[in-house]
């Protein structure tokens, strides 16, 4: 059934494709999640001058699907002759960095909304506890309002993880060598549906595992304090409106 | 402005629409089997139904629709040469629509899981002791407040479903990204045309949020709002 000739000619390719995906989902998350801390804190705030921008941005772009915010990238701005004389040209004709900008301008959208509901159900008491104690206002956020939000945000933000890595077989498109592209180029070679569309679903399923797995492990560490009892009295974090992933 | 292509976009909009649509019935019908095999009696059948949502909620969706445009068409291949009948080509419509189904079944299923799992088990019990019939049961008391469950996380799978119609382009579809494709090389204007469907897929995404909200309103009247401080 398997020809396992063709898997032992291509998998190197396949390893090759796996840190390419990796080191996509790296750049693009790490940035999010450094974009997204203080503007999930604007969209939070009471002041619609801070929170409106940041909603508007989300809005577009978590209503917009990625392979469109891609291509707008990739192959539109290239049509302004203003983006073609400028110093960012070099970067914006590359498509990795088309690639890093689009899914970190994605995924800092939906991330933002994920701790910004994390924000909104951070217990008041909490904060003036904190303010009482005399801490200024950056211990109160960096020692107690961020924890707590984080803690709320993390079976979220592990999902949003797992979308990530699989919104990164969009990279093929903009021609990034990543697995999926690896998987197209073997089928067209030979012709073949499980040495290469086959292959590539067990490394997705595989990362899937194991970014599931890490994820869980960080919610054993963080959510330890969690005794069951309370767990069920009170409702989940997950119990926020959906924000449409 | 657009070079007179604004017609052709919005006729690519029609067929984005119809994808969308129709994946979202084939949807439905993958999603609710697959809610009764989990819930069923049977080991075998939640056997099944958990190892379908696991595996297809773990692939990325481009994967998926290319394995089963490309694979599809091998096995049909192998069909028609064992059957001795002519060649027939997958239509990428058919393929498209079945694939995004089957993706996002794998999501309804457990949406509707969980919707069935809200019913309080007792007026279930309580149907049954007023003498109602099991479809009587399914019609009166649990389809009507499994909508109401349903509905936050339907609309969740609807939006990301609408945004997903998107790559059908991908394996061949002449929707509305392709059409901005080639509205795009003819023009040598591809910031225009994208960042317009882009401008229709918000178009849509907020017509849906605005009549799925009202929709949840509409069935959640009689049930108590909770009261944000």
């Amino acid at each position: 059934m398997i020809d396992w000739e063709i898997v032992r000619e291509t998998l190197p390719a396949f390893w090759d494709g796996l840190q390419i995906t990796l080191l996509l989902l790296l750049v693009s998350t790490v940035s999010g999640l450094v974009l997204s801390v203080p503007l999930a804190v604007a969209r939070a705030s009471h002041r619609r001058w801070l929170s409106l921008p940041v909603f508007l941005y989300t809005y577009v772009f978590r209503g917009t699907p990625l392979l469109v915010q891609l291509f707008v990238i990739y192959y539109g701005l290239p049509q302004f002759e203003a983006v073609r004389a400028s110093s960012l040209w070099p970067f914006l004709r590359d498509p990795w960095f088309c690639a890093w900008l689009a899914f970190t301008l994605n995924t800092t959208a939906y991330t933002t909304e994920i701790f910004a509901g994390a924000i909104r159900t951070a217990p008041r008491g909490e904060i003036e506890a904190a303010r009482a104690l005399g801490l200024s206002p950056w211990q109160v956020f960096r020692d107690v309002f961020w924890p707590g939000a984080w803690r709320r945000a993390l079976p979220q933000y592990g999902n949003e993880v797992v979308q990530m890595m699989h919104a990164t077989a969009l990279a093929s498109t903009v021609t990034i060598v990543e697995i999926l592209r690896i998987a197209r180029d073997v089928y067209t070679n030979y012709l073949v549906i499980p040495e290469s569309f086959g292959i590539a679903a067990v490394f997705y399923l595989g990362l899937t595992i194991a970014l599931t797995l890490s994820f869980r492990a960080l919610e054993r560490h963080y959510l330890k304090h969690l005794d069951p009892a309370a767990s069920t009295r009170r409702e989940p974090a997950g119990t926020q409106r959906p924000i449409h992933a | 402005m657009f070079d007179g292509y604004l017609p052709m976009i919005l006729d690519g909009l029609r067929v984005t629409l119809s994808v969308a649509s129709v994946s979202l019935a084939i949807a439905c019908g993958f999603g609710l089997a697959g809610a009764s095999a989990r819930l069923s009696g049977s080991p075998a059948l939640r056997a099944i139904a958990m190892g379908y949502t696991t595996v297809v909620r773990s692939l990325p969706d481009l994967l998926l629709m290319l394995m089963v445009f490309y694979g599809g068409q091998v096995l049909l291949n192998r069909l028609t040469e064992a059957q001795g009948w002519a060649y027939i080509d997958i239509n990428a419509f058919v393929a498209g629509t079945l694939t995004l189904g089957f993706i996002f079944g794998a999501y309804l299923t457990e949406t509707f899981r969980g919707a069935i799992l809200a019913i309080p088990r007792g007026q279930i019990e309580a149907g049954q002791a007023c003498g109602l019939s099991r479809l009587q049961v399914l019609g009166h008391i649990i389809l009507p407040q499994m909508i109401r469950h349903a509905l936050p996380g339907f609309t969740n799978n609807w939006l990301v479903m609408l945004k997903a119609t998107a790559l059908v382009s991908i394996i061949g579809l002449d929707d509305m990204v392709h059409r901005a494709s080639l509205a795009s090389a003819a023009t040598r204007e591809p910031f225009t045309f994208y960042a317009l469907i882009g401008l229709i897929y918000l178009v849509v995404t907020t017509v849906s949020i605005v009549v799925l909200t009202g929709v949840e309103r509409r069935v959640s009247r009689g049930v108590r709002q909770d009261v944000l401080p």
